[in-house]
Formats: C-alpha cells, structure tokens, sequence
C-alpha cells in the first residue's frame, strides 16, 4: 500500500503529464502529429534551458529574476554582431563577426551579467532577489540602447540553422536542450561542485564550516543561469530571425513555474534537474493544448496558475506525509 | 484511590513506527503531577519521538493518550497546548524580532473591540507571568536580545498562560550556563507546588538526583522500568535502566607519552564586528603536541567557541595570530586554509553549523572529504556508501542505513555524524567543541575513549566542554579562559575543581 503510494507520488508529474496527453489527444486531433510533437519540444527547449540554470540557483536557496532580460541582451548582441560587426570610431577599427564569433559572444554578455548577478549577492550581500530584480532592468535597458529599440533582423541562413534546422531527424533545439539537460543532470548529481549545490542550499553555515567556498560557488551557479539564458536567446532569435527588444519578457516566470512544478523546494537544497524538465514538459503541453482547443489567452493565464498552485500542493502535502 | 488522582497523562501501548522502523513498541507511562517525571534512556531509545506523541507534534500512533482519564488525540502541537500539554524543545521555538509579550501571545493576542492589540493589557499579564517565575525581564524586551536560558524562561511563560497542566521539557538543560540551570530548577520547584506535571529529559544524570521524583527507563522504544523510589538510587542505577547493564562510568585519559610541537598559537587576538574598541580575546598564546588533549574550561561567553572559531580561519579580517603548524608558520584565512593545514572542527551546535539536514547521513559524512569518494572525477557511490559504513560501525552510529536523512536521526547520534565527517578527512588537529552535548552516558564513554584513540595515533586535540569533571578526565592539559583572556593552566596534577572554578571566574 505505501509503496504504491509512493510510487505514485514519485511518478506524480509523469502521470499528470500523460493524463494531459490523453486528454488533448482525446479532444484535438492536431494533437497527436509527429508534427505538432516537434512543435511542442522546440517551443520547450528555450524554457528548459533557463529552468536549468534556474534550478541550480533556487537549490542553492536563490532566485534569479533576471533571465529574461539576460536572454534578450545576449540575443541581440548576437545578432547585432553578426549583422553589423562592431566598429569602433575613436579606434578607427571594424571587427567583424562570423556566425559562431557572435554566438561565442551572446554567450559571454549571459556570462558576464551572470557573473556580476554573482558577486553582488556574494561580495555585497545583496539579497538574490533584489541584485537579480535590479538585473532585470539594467540587461532591459542596456537591450533597448543596443538595438535603438527596433528589432535587428535578416541574420542570415547559418545562424537560423540553430534555431530551425535539423539534424538526424531531430530539430536543433531539441539537440541543445538534451545536450544542456544531460550536463546539467552529470553536475547536480556526479560531481563535487554539484554536491556543493545541495549543501549549501541545505544549510549554509554548515557547507562553509565543512571548507567549502560558498561565494565560488554562488558565482559559478548565477553564471551557468546567465551563461543558459544565453543559450536560449540564441536559439529563440535564431528561430525568429530577428532580435526583438522585448525578447523573453516574463520568461523567469514560466521558468520558476517549471522548477517549482517540478519539485524543487524555494527554500534550497531539495530538488533535481529532472523534476525541472517534467515542470517544463508540463508547462509547455499545457500551454500548447490550451492554445489547440483554442482557449482564451486569459482563461490560459488562469488555468496555468492554478496549475502552479496545485502542483506546490500536492508537494507540500507528500512531504507533510514524511515526515 | 490516590494513585488515580495523581496520575494526569497516560500513554497507553504507543508505538510509533517511521516507515518500516518501530521507533515505540507498545510504550506505557504515566505522568504523575506535581511531580518531575524524569524519562531516562541512551540516544535513539525513543524519547523525544514520545514526547512528541504527548504533544500534538506527531498524530499519528497506535495506543492511547489518557488526559485525567480521558481519551484525547492531539492533531497538532496547538491543540495540545490548549488542552493543558506545552512542550519545550530543545531547539526554542520563539520569533526573534518580537518582543516578550509578543511571543506569549502569538496566536492569542488580546484585542479590544475595534480588534487593536491591547498591548498594555498584555504586557501586564505577561509582567505577573514573568513575575511568578522571579525574572525581572521588562516584557518589552525582543526575543533576540534573550540568552538560551532566558528564552526558555519564556517559553515556561508561554505554557503558563495557557495554565499548562503538564510540561514537557527536551534538554533543556544543555544549553545553558549553571546559573541559569539553578533558576530554571528552582522554578520546576515552584511549578510542582502549583501541581504542574514535569515531564524531563536529560543525559546529565548528576542534574537529575537534585530534580528528579521518578525515573522512567526507555529502552529501544520499550519502557523498561519505573524507579520511584529516588532516595535509594544511585548512578549505576539509572544506568543499569538505561543500557541494560553496568558500564565503566569512571573514565579517566591514560597517560600517554606526548610528541612534537603540532600547534603554537602566539599573540591571538580577536575584536568584536560591531565594535572594533572590544576585544573578545586578547593576547592568547599556547601550544599543543601531538598526541595531547587540551582541555578548554571557562564560562558561557568566556570565548571558547570564538578561539576554536578563530582558529579555524572563521574571523581572518577581526582576528590577529601568529600560528605555527608543525614548527612551520602558517597563515590561516578561511575554512579552507584550516582544512588544507589538517585542522578539524565539530561545532557546538550540530545542527546548525554541522549538519546539512536533509541530506542523507552518507553524503553528510563525506562533505569535507569529497576527494576521497571521487573516482575518475565523478562521485562515486560506493565509496562513498563505504567511507560513510566504516565510521558508522567505528562510531556506533544508530540508524536504518546510510540513506537515512540525518533530520531523521535522534541528537546523540546527529552528533557523532558531524564526528565521522571530520574523521573522514583524517586530521591533523581535532577541535571539538562541547563534543558530547545532549550523549547519553555510554556514548559519553565511547567519545572519551575514541579522544583518547585519536591522541595515542599522534592527533591533538582541543576540547571545549562546559562540564568540569568531563574537562578534567579527558584532558592532559586545562587551559581556563575568562573574558576573553587566558587565566589559569593546569596540567592533570595540579588540576582540581575549586582552583579551576576559581581561575574561570577571575578576571
Ligand atoms: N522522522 C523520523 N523518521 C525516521 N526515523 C526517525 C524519525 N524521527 C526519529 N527517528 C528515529 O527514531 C529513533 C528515536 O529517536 P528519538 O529522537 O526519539 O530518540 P531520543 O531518545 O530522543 O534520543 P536522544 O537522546 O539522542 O535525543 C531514532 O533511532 C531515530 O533515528
Ligand atoms: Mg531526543
């Protein structure tokens, strides 16, 4: 009997997720096609690459508010770069960029912000909160100064690969993705860094008085976050075609919801990489089935928070249950 | 006739299970009142999860809770508490940045009748509360500017609002200086005439001759015998009741030869982060050998964490030592210096800075040596299943398996995980700070010869205790601190227990 019990709750997103399957299957023929399969995995993969970073920095008992904006700053200097290059006037010097230079870039601004997100919070004592919340206006800004507020467009058919081609029957950013998650899943659970994760969202004082480096450590984690937030404005303007100014608003929402959802606990040290990408699995299947049965765009806001609501719930009540 | 009146809690056949373990296997005790109920038993013998049960915290057992004769079944702690059954845990349950009163009468604020707090009102019941319990404390006063002893003063004043029938008390007694302890005895006096059941837990058995009216034995989760009659019973009793029979209760170090220079600490001093005028140690200086226990005796707030603490690279930007490890002078400015140069410390409180609660004991065990659990730059689960196993069986550390999450131990046994993730790392210097706080009696023996082990393996150790007469069995050398500067040394000769408490209280 409990073991049914707790298979059933260890299962618990997994069968939400085929009853959510079953359900749409049932009443939307367009659901069940190899094509709106694809569909729904490409529109995912962005938000599971930020719920990774994500993950790694609430398990650390953090929040990162800045992803969005990380994401539509990295994308666009990606974009520009590449589109423009960069000219220097007092210098007198143009450097251009080539496709992988611009990408190499973009990565390095999510980085760069992710790094300074991290020695706010560890040098300063800024409350994660508040450096990420201020973070989301400076990268919204220094966004809107790059692009002039217009979008940058025409990136050309090698930087849309990433975005929308294919490789071995499988788009690219279902590749990347996987590729993120797999990495991710081999550093929360086989490495030395990731145990550190855990120990330091499970009880801080006791990490630092067991020698291990809390601010390395916190810097790292916030530069992974900013470093995938990156990732996924590459893949997003890439698909696009087009860097827009207003990329990724709110994204550091859906992506709260999919690692709360998918078990992590906000107070740290309790939570896994998996569990991010059945709550993102969840989200996006809901997201694109509401839009199939052609719900209103409010009633979908609605229904996604309580399904928020419900599943912290449901948590909540299984670990009032252990102990 | 009698009999029955006297008895106001029962607990008829509990048992507790926690998934598959019986923590409480068909346990009945009764609860005499105006009585110090005294519950006895070794770490893990089931004590706090009953005390719990009595309480409200867990609802789930099988069994019964008599209450004057009446079935109840409390589903949480509040409930309990309105029936007359308050609990003190060990780790006190008040809001820091609220005042006195305001943590009385959370939950049961006195309003008038526009719904205002009637804050006056308040504080003067609250004033009589504190009153009853001859403690001239303004109710006014926050939570967080409270010593341990003062805050558990509180939380008597908490149960007495509710004009608690019966209190629970888990330890309370092991974190507080003796002063305290003598307030707190003399209040349990008081509280008995007003014909409060005291319900009381401890492992200081000496403490206990002085309050005790009846000792309950658990054992394993089974009651195991009721002493009532006190004035006959000894030491080797209560242990006899609690282990199942006589151990070696006298330990005392032997003497062994001592080695080298391991660590030379000169002109350590440390100023206090809010206010850089004041020293919190001053001019510090001694050694220590390999092979040698240093024993560090002083009062609460002598300073003795802090020098462990200092030591360990804890304070690198208020602290000022010259340190030598092994004749080499070294510079220790974090943690990780004070690790990478052999040093080890087991902090006082073993679940705030020793302990990563919810994670399990074998991770919790390799958390310094992670090192040594790697394989091809991976962690590796059996290494590290096996490095926890070694110290669980060296230890005797009770528990279903090495997957167990160490919030899920009892605190005896919390505590030796915190021993074993520091023995793991095989160091140099071993710091231990109150290292047998809240251990039963036979897990007492078994650290003080595992001390004795390590120093005869060359290792050197500095313990902290606030116990004398474990300082002076364990120790070959006593430094005393008090305020902050160092006041008396005594090597095991010369020791005796009024020079010591002379030197501790100087100044
Ligand atoms: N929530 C839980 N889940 C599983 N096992 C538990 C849980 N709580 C307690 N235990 C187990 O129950 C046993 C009894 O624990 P308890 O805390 O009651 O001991 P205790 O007598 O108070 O010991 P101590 O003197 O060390 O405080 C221990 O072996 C412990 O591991
Ligand atoms: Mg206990």
């Amino acid at each position: 009997m409990t073991t049914v019990k707790s298979t059933l709750i260890k299962f618990q997103s997994i069968i939400a997720l085929f009853v959510m399957c079953v359900v749409l299957i049932i009443l939307s023929d367009k659901f069940f096609t190899v094509e709106n399969g694809w569909n729904i995995a490409r529109q995912i993969s962005i938000n599971v690459c930020i719920s990774v970073g994500m993950t790694l920095v609430i398990l650390t008992k953090g929040i990162d508010l800045s992803v969005g904006s990380m994401l539509a700053l990295s994308g666009a200097v990606a974009a520009g770069l590449l589109k423009y290059g960069l000219e220097i006037p007092s210098m007198n010097t143009y450097v251009g960029f080539t496709v992988f230079g611009a990408i190499l870039a973009g990565l390095a601004v999510g980085g760069g912000l992710g790094v300074f997100n991290g020695w706010m919070i560890t040098n300063f004592k800024v409350p994660s909160f508040v450096a990420t919340l201020a973070m989301l206006t400076i990268a919204r800004g220094a966004t809107m100064l790059w692009t002039g507020g217009f979008p940058i467009t025409g990136l050309g058919d090698h930087f849309a690969f990433i975005g929308t081609g294919w490789f071995l029957g499988i788009p690219m950013p279902v590749w990347i993705t996987v590729i993120v998650v797999i990495l991710a899943v081999i550093l929360t659970t086989k490495t030395k860094f990731g145990r550190h994760i855990y120990a330091i969202g499970g009880n801080e004082s006791a990490a630092r008085l067991s020698g291990i480096n809390i601010n390395k450590v916190k810097i790292w984690v916030y530069t992974i976050a900013g470093i995938l937030a990156a990732v996924g404005g590459i893949i997003l303007t890439s698909r696009l075609d087009s860097a827009q100014p207003n990329a990724g608003m709110s994204y550091e929402l859906d992506a709260i919801a999919a690692v709360v959802i998918g078990g992590t606990s906000l107070s740290g040290g309790r939570g896994s990489i998996m569990g991010t990408v059945q709550g993102a699995l969840i989200i996006g299947v809901l997201n694109s089935g509401l839009v199939l049965l052609n719900v209103s765009p409010f009633w979908q806001q609605i229904i996604k928070g309580l399904v928020i609501l419900l599943a912290v719930i449901l948590d909540r009540l299984n670990y009032a249950n252990e102990d | 006739m009698k009999e029955q009146r006297e008895t106001i809690l029962q607990a008829k056949s509990i048992t507790k299970k926690f998934g598959k373990v019986t923590v409480l296997d068909d346990v009945n005790i009764d609860v005499h009142q105006g009585k110090v109920n005294v519950i006895i038993g070794e770490n893990g013998a089931g004590k706090s999860t009953l005390m719990k049960i009595l309480s409200g915290v867990y609802s789930d057992y099988d069994g019964e809770i008599l209450l004057n004769n009446k079935v109840v079944n409390f589903s949480n702690p509040k409930e309990a508490m309105e029936n007359g059954i308050a609990i003190m845990h060990q780790e006190l349950n008040l809001i820091p940045y609220l005042s006195i009163t305001a943590n009385i009468f959370l939950g049961r604020e006195i309003t008038n009748q526009f719904g205002i707090l009637s804050t006056n009102q308040m504080h003067d019941k609250v004033d009589e509360l504190l009153k009853r319990l001859d403690c001239n404390l303004s109710p006014r006063t926050l939570v967080s500017e409270l010593r341990v002893g003062e805050q558990q003063l509180v939380e008597i004043a908490k149960a007495l609002l509710e004009d608690a029938k019966v209190i629970i008390m888990d330890e309370p007694t092991s974190a507080i200086s003796d002063s305290e302890v003598e307030v707190l005895f003399k209040i349990i006096k008081n509280l008995k005439t007003q014909d409060v059941g005291i319900l009381y837990i401890s492992h200081k058995l000496d403490e206990l001759f002085t309050i005790a009216d009846r000792f309950i034995g658990l054992r394993d989760g089974k009651m195991v015998g009721i002493i009532e009659d006190v004035r006959n019973t000894g030491k080797e009793d209560l242990i006899k009741l609690m282990v199942g029979r006589n151990i070696e209760n006298r330990f005392q170090k032997e003497i062994l030869p001592i080695g080298d220079d391991l660590l030379g600490v000169e002109n350590l001093n440390l100023i206090q982060a809010d206010n850089k005028a004041r020293y919190l140690l001053k001019d510090i200086n001694f050694s220590l050998k390999k092979g040698e226990v240093l024993g560090i005796f002083g009062l609460m707030g002598a300073g003795r964490t802090e020098l462990l603490e200092t030591l360990f690279g804890l304070y690198p930007k208020l602290s000022t030592c010259k340190l030598t490890i092994e004749k080499k002078e070294v510079n220790i400015s974090s943690v990780q210096d004070a690790i990478l140069n052999g040093l080890a410390l087991v902090p006082e409180n073993r679940k705030e800075d020793g302990l990563v609660l919810q994670m399990d004991v074998s991770k919790n065990i390799s958390m310094v040596s992670t090192d040594r659990v790697i394989r091809n730059g991976f962690l590796n689960k059996h290494l590290e299943t096996n490095l926890a196993r070694k110290y669980i069986d060296s230890l005797h550390i009770k528990l279903s398996s090495e997957k167990q999450l160490a919030r899920n131990l009892s605190g005896g046994n919390q505590q030796k995980v915190v021993l074993a993730k520091w023995l793991a790392n095989q160091p140099k210097v071993l710091f231990l700070d109150e290292p047998t706080r809240g251990i039963d009696v036979n897990a007492k023996n078994e650290i003080y010869h595992l001390i004795s082990q390590l120093a005869s393996k060359g290792l050197g150790l500095i313990v902290v205790s606030s116990e004398l007469p474990e300082i002076m069995a364990i120790s070959d050398r006593i430094l005393i601190l008090s305020q902050g500067k160092i006041t008396g040394e005594f090597n095991r000769t010369s020791a005796n227990e009024e020079a010591i408490m002379q030197a501790a209280t100087s100044t």
